[in-house]
């Protein structure tokens, strides 16, 4: 249970962050998020890299799918040399994800280090 | 051991942060760039993006509506004549906001700033042309004018009110990928604009490699193949108009014979800012009495570098003393090819040579000092800190002279010796209002308005023809040039004392001018404007053919109507190949060919002669003149790797047709034997044989993929998938339909002066410059298939139209 509410609260706060913040600031939400709520540490990297996966994945490919991936189109090429608009989308979700992932725990050690 | 995991995944993500923030490990920073909330994500636009908007802007004077047509051009409505161009200014920014900064960032010498110490050559170029000091006086020229600089302060406060309140998220992608964010527009930049322009149109000359030409070939030579007028010459002032001559032309310096038309020594290296070779336009008219209607059609398509986002953008602007419809710059106010409800207006490039250099002797490597009129003068130094991204700022030092800026230096080119130098005299370095004359032709109502407006422009001449709902036509090539005398600026000139200076100007009523000839047209299609009655010097660079088939055409056309005029403007017939081929097929020494070349050469027999995609004839012709060229020239021309350049293709047909037997340059003087146009015809054609084999292999003999036309994004090679690559579309250099590899014709227009005015364009590209909106590149393939669009000249009572698709309101 906790393990769905750290995803949750993850993707929202990571999503509030970055209205206002750089980039990296969902590095901040993960942080944040499982050092406050305590899920098994092994679980840790879990939350952050899917709360951040499907927040980057799923954002990306929304905005994508309304552009009919015009720019997608244009930008795998630029950054995979080839013409895939999906594997960029998952190509974004994997560096929000891995980066989730160790913000995520990086909180949850930092938690564990208070105790 | 606890703190040291903690150590550990809290260093593991701050580094993959950096990572990903910077290019310090990768290419690119990913992150950063793939972010959905901040990143590329952002430039996505939405298929239904809501365009519809409601402004409140303090300090606007009045209420500014804009409706958004299907092809997103924006239809300005404004009850005064300040706010339509700061509505025009949020609109540049809003949809072209990186291509202006960088357009002028570039001119400016400020492009290491961008893309880091690759750019610094660039830089210092335009910085030793003396482009910004030069932008700066003609600024202040520009502001004395109460209305222009009301003009220039509007459209500056509405590109700055865009980017105020433009979050970082939205800046456009260019910025995001090249990592760096707009600064304040400023009416500065619009001049710096309009001095790209100058740069564009008269910023070419081949002064360097004429006086090498000029030192290798004698006089003699030299003045036939480099004449200032050609036989076929179909000149843009009809033939039989007399000229007035209201100035005396001047004397040539008493020692020109000795230190100007024979210099001793040779020049080692030579100018390499040039602009694209290929630019160019055509643009005619056509009176009443030619056409069906009975009313005039004015046509224009200027030949411009390809790119995209493209150099214009298409709008209607109403105010209550004008409803002028056409394409506007990016980073310009105001309408610069179009209409109104009484006239139309075009231009093409006058062509003309105005820029000169000068030789400097300077006392010592401090340049601070030069030999002028007998006496150590002092230059201006101007010290030029040009910053680089990633590095420390450069610095360099550029000398102003009386003539202008040094160019070339010792600092500046290594092949120099300590103390000679190159300044630049530059039309462009003069302060000029070119602006007011777009403004008063925005405005213009009938012929003498359109007289009225032209005698403002200087820089960069063009040829701006005219057509009213009258009936008038006119052309006129109107420009500040300089009164030569006759060689002047030819070569590079003596910089030691005034008497080689440009002193006066050509009047300006004896500039090149038409108004309702006889033959009830005009045209102009950078060919020399008049033939060899005009009283004035005017070298220049010009291109023949071009004209000679617009004005074949037109002479024997009538009953004209606008599909005619749009079927002319995509003709592909090759008239340089109609007098170069017969010539090269009699001649060529079939017995002698191999059967490779053999083929290829009954190809090129069975053409058309017209440059369209599926035919191989066009490949053949362009790769065996290609080969030609030097079989004829190197020898003689190309002496100790000396920069020089090629007579033009009208001087070899005109040569070759008028001498085929003893036109002295066809004899190979490298080579004991004498050769005849039969062996070097046929020694080039089996030259270029490989190459057209090559192609065919590739499948890319036929002429459209052999071309190969594409539109680059600004960036190039950079940035490719930008870009609309291998277009199918024919034409060519000296071909009405004058589509190049990267040039060609960047807006086409044809304008029936009807009531309502029967109005047709097209630019590649669209109005959009984000390469993420479905309105980014959706003309490019109706413009390679060398379409029209019907433009919309919207009444302010057709605001429910159905052809509205959004509406933004501007008010304070």
């Amino acid at each position: 249970m906790r393990f769905f509410i750290s995803i949750i609260l993850t993707v929202l706060l990571a999503f509030a962050f970055g209205l206002y913040l750089p980039w990296w600031s969902i590095a901040l939400a993960a942080f944040m998020v499982s050092a406050l709520i305590p899920v098994k540490p092994g679980w840790a990297f879990l939350v952050g890299f899917i709360s951040l996966f499907l927040l980057w994945g799923g954002l990306a490919w929304f905005q994508s799918v309304n552009n009919n991936h015009i720019l997608a189109h244009r930008m795998s090429q630029v950054i995979l040399k080839e013409d895939d608009p999906a594997k960029l989308t998952l190509f974004a979700a994997l560096i929000g994800g891995v980066i989730g992932g160790f913000a995520a725990l990086s909180g949850r050690l930092f938690r564990t280090l208070l105790r | 051991m606890r703190i040291l995991f903690f150590l550990l995944a809290l260093a593991t993500t701050i580094a993959l942060v950096v990572i990903l923030d910077t290019t310090k490990l990768l290419p690119a920073p990913l992150g950063r760039w793939l972010s959905p909330q901040q990143g590329i994500w952002q430039n996505a636009e939405s298929l239904d993006h809501d365009y519809n908007a409601n402004l409140t802007i303090p300090g606007l004077k009045g209420n500014t509506e804009v409706y958004f047509d299907e092809r997103l051009v924006p239809h300005i409505f404004s009850d005064n004549e300040e706010d339509p161009y700061f509505v025009q200014g949020y609109l540049h920014a809003k949809f072209r906001l990186w291509q202006m900064e960088f357009q002028t960032h570039f001119i400016s010498g400020r492009i290491s700033e961008i893309v880091g110490d690759a750019g610094i050559k660039s830089d210092r170029g335009f910085r030793r042309m003396g482009i910004t000091s030069a932008a700066e006086s003609s600024l202040a020229f520009m502001e004395k004018d109460e209305v222009m600089r009301q003009t220039m302060d509007a459209y500056t406060a509405g590109v700055n009110a865009y980017i105020e309140n433009l979050p970082e998220s939205q800046l456009p992608i260019e910025y995001k990928l090249l990592g760096y964010k707009p600064e304040k527009w400023t009416n500065l930049k619009s001049v710096l604009f309009f001095k790209a322009m100058s740069y564009d149109l008269v910023g070419g000359d081949d002064d360097f490699e004429q006086t090498n030409l000029l030192k290798i070939l004698g006089e003699a030579d030299y003045n036939f193949l480099f004449p200032q007028a050609e036989d076929s010459l179909s000149p843009i002032i009809p033939k039989g108009i007399p000229f007035t001559k209201s100035a005396e032309i001047p004397l040539a310096p008493a020692d020109a014979d000795s230190v100007y038309f024979h210099r001793r020594d040779s020049l080692w290296f030579t100018q390499e800012f040039k602009p694209d070779p290929d630019n160019g336009s055509n643009n005619w008219v056509v009176s009443g009495s030619k056409t069906k209607s009975g009313k005039p059609i004015l046509c224009n398509d200027p030949h411009l570098s390809l790119s995209l986002p493209s150099i214009w953008m298409e709008m209607q602007i109403t105010t209550p003393t004008s409803n002028a419809y056409g394409v506007t710059f990016p980073g310009l106010p105001i309408v610069v090819i179009g209409f109104n409800d009484y006239i139309a207006f075009g231009v093409t490039n006058a062509g003309r040579e105005l820029k000169d250099y000068y030789e400097i002797r300077f006392r010592d490597a401090s340049r601070t000092e030069y030999w002028f009129n007998n006496a150590w003068k002092k230059a201006d130094l101007r010290i030029e800190q040009i910053s680089v991204k990633g590095s420390a700022p450069f610095i360099d030092t550029v000398a102003y002279t009386v003539f202008g800026p040094v160019i070339y230096d010792k600092t500046f080119k290594d092949k120099l010796n300590q103390n000679k130098a190159y300044a630049l005299s530059w039309i462009a370095h003069y302060p000029s209002n070119p602006l007011k004359m777009w403004y008063q032709l925005n405005r213009a109502k009938n012929y003498n308005d359109y007289l009225d407006a032209v005698q403002y422009f200087n820089e960069p001449s063009q040829n701006i023809v005219f057509a009213s709902k009258e009936g008038d036509i006119a052309i006129k090539q109107e420009g500040k040039f300089p009164l030569r005398w006759e060689g002047q600026g030819s070569f590079v000139m003596p910089g030691t004392d005034s008497s080689y200076m440009w002193k006066e100007f050509i009047p300006r009523q004896d500039n090149p001018f038409s108004h309702n000839p006889e033959q009830g047209y005009l045209s102009s299609a950078n060919q020399r404007a008049v033939d060899t009655s005009y009283p004035y010097f005017i070298p220049g660079s010009y291109d023949m053919y071009r004209g000679v088939s617009i004005n074949r055409r037109l002479s024997v056309m009538s009953n004209i109507t606008p599909d005619d005029m749009k079927r002319l403007q995509n003709d592909n017939y090759n008239v340089f190949a109609e007098h170069m081929r017969p010539l090269m097929l009699r001649y060529v020494d079939r017995d002698r060919l191999s059967p490779e070349a053999l083929r290829f050469l009954t190809l090129l027999e069975q053409w058309n002669l017209n440059s369209d995609i599926q035919e191989t004839g066009p490949t053949i012709f362009e790769n065996w003149v290609d080969s030609l060229r030097p079989a004829l020239f190197r020898d003689e021309l190309f002496r100790n790797d000396l920069p020089v350049i090629f007579p033009s293709d009208e001087i070899i047909a005109q040569s070759l047709i008028r001498d085929s037997s003893s036109f002295k340059f066809i004899d190979n003087t490298k080579t004991p034997e004498t050769e005849t146009l039969a062996d070097i015809l046929t020694s080039s054609l089996e030259k270029a044989t490989p190459g057209l084999k090559k192609a065919e292999d590739d499948h890319r003999l036929e002429w459209g993929k052999f071309k190969n036309t594409s539109v680059y994004h600004l960036l190039r090679e950079r940035m490719l998938p930008f870009g609309r690559l291998g277009l199918p579309i024919g034409g060519g250099k000296h071909i009405i339909n004058a589509t190049k590899q990267k040039n060609g014709p960047s807006w086409k227009m044809v304008i029936h002066m009807t009531t309502p005015t029967e109005a047709y364009g097209i630019y590649p590209g669209g109005q959009n410059g984000n390469p993420g909106s479905p309105f980014y590149d959706n003309t490019v393939l109706d413009w390679a298939k060398g379409q029209h669009y019907k433009l919309w000249v919207m009444q302010q009572n057709e605001k429910k139209d159905k052809r509205v698709k959004a509406t933004m309101k501007f008010s304070s």
